[in-house]
């Protein structure tokens, strides 16, 4: 069966599919197939899916038609089609890290979003590429392929997150889930013109979550709408007894403040996120976006100075390589995964295991990592580190005493061309703008902000207050009404 | 700290390192690595220069100490799913190199 591909549908929201699916006006069959075959005729281009669950996801598309049908819309994502990235653990569904270190992982158990997911009635379309462990900018760093950005194919979609981004940009799903260490889910949403929140640390489980710098990491949403981002959040969020970490809050209504406007928001706009690096083009959009938010009542305030926010990408650069260096002792080639065998000790195939099952980036980093743990660093790099990420926060807190929410390019640039950046630290400064807020825990959402040069999109990024995303939501929705930037590269990709 | 202490990394530093985290490298890895790491340990430097006297370390995402659990039994996950995940097994156990040396 092949459903009809119109633009129409294609384009559909959560939001508008919810309300179309509660009509009765499309099933969740049609919805999942059009999707899957929008997968098929898009992916030998985009190359978004290391996994697709076809016959499973139109399996559960039957059961949430059969509910549907009956008058069951408990569930508030009943039949939406949705895709997760591909380091989140699924039950029966390999779960690869975009590593040849996990192959042929078959996980036994489901992450607690992936649980969260089907209780919200979620339909999985399957497992999406990144970079290897979420390490890279770029997706080039995935062990299988690298994605295409859907809105030029010969650049990159970002990264680590970069299937999950371009999979809503060529419309191959509603939403789909990434997760962020220092701009995993921002950047590469800025990079393929969508939305990607990045949640308050803590406030999403992480259980099931391949872990590469557990102090750091957090799952969130990419939708082509606010509205949808807060919509997946709510499904998502909440305490968990897996996770030691999650904040133990009561998850409040994140689209209470979708309608709240701009009037009297006072905006920050510090000094160091508009700084050296920036291309002409992206700061000629963010100064444009600028202006439009003080036209419609906001207060931009550009006198803040957090002068150790550029001490953010040292600070990542010795704390996730130290916290991945020890997370991914792990993969020991013992009990999943790759396991090389036939040396001549246990210690043998262990080191034949780590150098033939891990790329070039996760070594590079597991070796940066141990060097800032070792003896006689330990207090210069790893302790040091975690006093400036202390100084950080404070800046932050002082900030957000006066104002609202903060507001900053995502990326310095539009998406480079794939194969453009080899040098790894010209690489690192991508997130030179997203980590900041990994650093301090703070929920931050890369909206659509315009377009560049290469008609490219540009992200505009805003950070706000610890556990208060609903406000974040309500000021990116805001600037969302006023802009409407497409977030669909028509005809691009595919037949449509 | 002065930079070009820190920054120099010698082959031997690098196999030094690769040996603490289990990985074999190739010398053609050794020397790439080498000079990566020294480039990237340069740009992380100026970290050095902060004043952080007087600073407690920041070691966690949130302001959260654990959170305590019920000390209630539930089901685990079925040992042959886990098992089937191994890159060797013999029965029901994971099959690995002889750990100890026989002789």
């Amino acid at each position: 069966m092949t459903a009809p591909t119109n633009t129409e549908l294609l384009t559909i929201t959560l939001a508008e599919g919810r309300r179309r699916l509660v009509a009765g006006d499309v099933t969740s069959v049609q919805l999942t197939q059009m999707f899957l075959d929008r997968i098929a005729d898009t992916d030998d281009e985009v190359r978004a899916f290391v996994t697709v669950t076809a016959e499973s996801a139109l399996e559960q598309a039957a059961e949430a038609d059969a509910l549907l049908a009956r008058g069951d819309a408990a569930a508030p994502l009943t039949g939406l089609p949705i895709g997760l990235k591909d380091v989140l653990m699924t039950r029966g569904v390999r779960t690869t890290a975009g590593s040849r270190m996990l192959d042929r992982l078959v996980p036994p158990y489901d992450a607690t979003v992936v649980t969260r997911l089907g209780e919200a009635g979620a339909i999985s379309l399957g497992k999406l590429n990144m970079d290897e462990f979420a390490m890279g900018s770029s997706t080039e760093h995935s062990a299988w392929f690298p994605t295409a950005n859907p809105w030029d194919l010969e650049r990159v979609p970002g990264g680590s997150s970069g299937g999950s981004a371009a999979a809503v940009a060529a419309r191959q799903c509603i939403a789909t889930l990434g997760s962020d260490t220092g701009g995993s889910i921002r950047q590469p949403a800025s990079f393929c013109g969508v939305v990607g929140l990045k949640p308050t640390y803590g406030r999403v489980s992480r259980y099931g979550l391949i872990a590469f710098a557990s102090s750091l990491d957090q799952i969130g949403p990419f939708t082509s709408t606010v509205e949808d981002a807060a919509m997946l959040l709510q499904a998502i969020a909440g305490p968990d007894p897996l996770d030691s970490t999650c904040y133990d809050e009561p998850v409040p209504d994140f689209s209470a403040q979708l309608d709240r406007g701009l009037d009297g928001l006072r905006v920050a706009a510090p000094q160091e996120f508009f700084g050296d690096g920036m291309d002409d083009d992206v700061a000629s959009a963010v100064e444009t976006a600028l202006d439009l938010l003080a036209a419609n009542g906001a207060i931009i305030d550009r006198s803040p100075s957090m002068p150790s926010v550029p001490m953010a990408l040292p600070v990542y650069y010795i704390l996730a390589p130290s916290e991945c260096s020890a997370n991914l002792a792990r993969f020991d080639g013992v009990k999943y995964g790759y396991g090389a065998r036939g040396g001549e000790s246990m210690w043998a195939d262990m080191e034949a295991t780590r150098q033939h099952g891990f790329g070039r980036e996760v070594k590079r980093r597991i070796l940066l990592g141990a060097y800032a743990l070792s003896a006689g660093y330990y207090d210069a790099y790893y302790l040091q580190a975690q006093k400036v990420r202390t100084l950080i926060r404070r800046e932050f807190d002082r900030v957000f005493a006066e104002h609202d929410v903060i507001v900053a390019p995502t990326a310095p640039t539009v998406a480079f061309r794939q194969g453009e950046i080899t040098d790894p630290y010209q690489m690192y400064l991508n997130d030179i703008y997203t980590i900041p807020a990994n650093i301090a825990g703070l929920p931050a959402i890369s909206v659509p902000g315009g377009f560049g040069k290469g008609r490219m999109p540009v992200g505009l990024q805003f950070v706000g207050q610890r556990l208060d995303e609903t406000a974040l939501l309500g000021v990116a929705n805001a600037y969302e009404q006023l802009t409407q930037w497409p977030t669909f590269p028509s005809g691009n990709v595919g037949s449509t | 700290m002065s930079d070009s202490d820190s920054t120099q990394f010698t082959s031997a530093q690098v196999r030094h390192l690769a040996s603490l985290v289990r990985i074999e490298l190739t010398d053609s890895e050794v020397e790439e690595f080498r000079s990566e790491l020294a480039s990237i340990l340069s740009h992380i430097d100026a970290l050095s220069e902060i004043d952080t006297s007087g600073v407690p370390p920041t070691n966690n995402g949130a302001d959260l100490l654990n959170i305590q659990d019920d000390d209630a039994s539930r089901p685990a996950m079925e040992r042959e799913q886990i098992l089937a995940n191994a890159p060797q097994r013999e029965d029901e156990y994971f099959r690995v190199h002889a750990v100890l040396d026989q002789s």
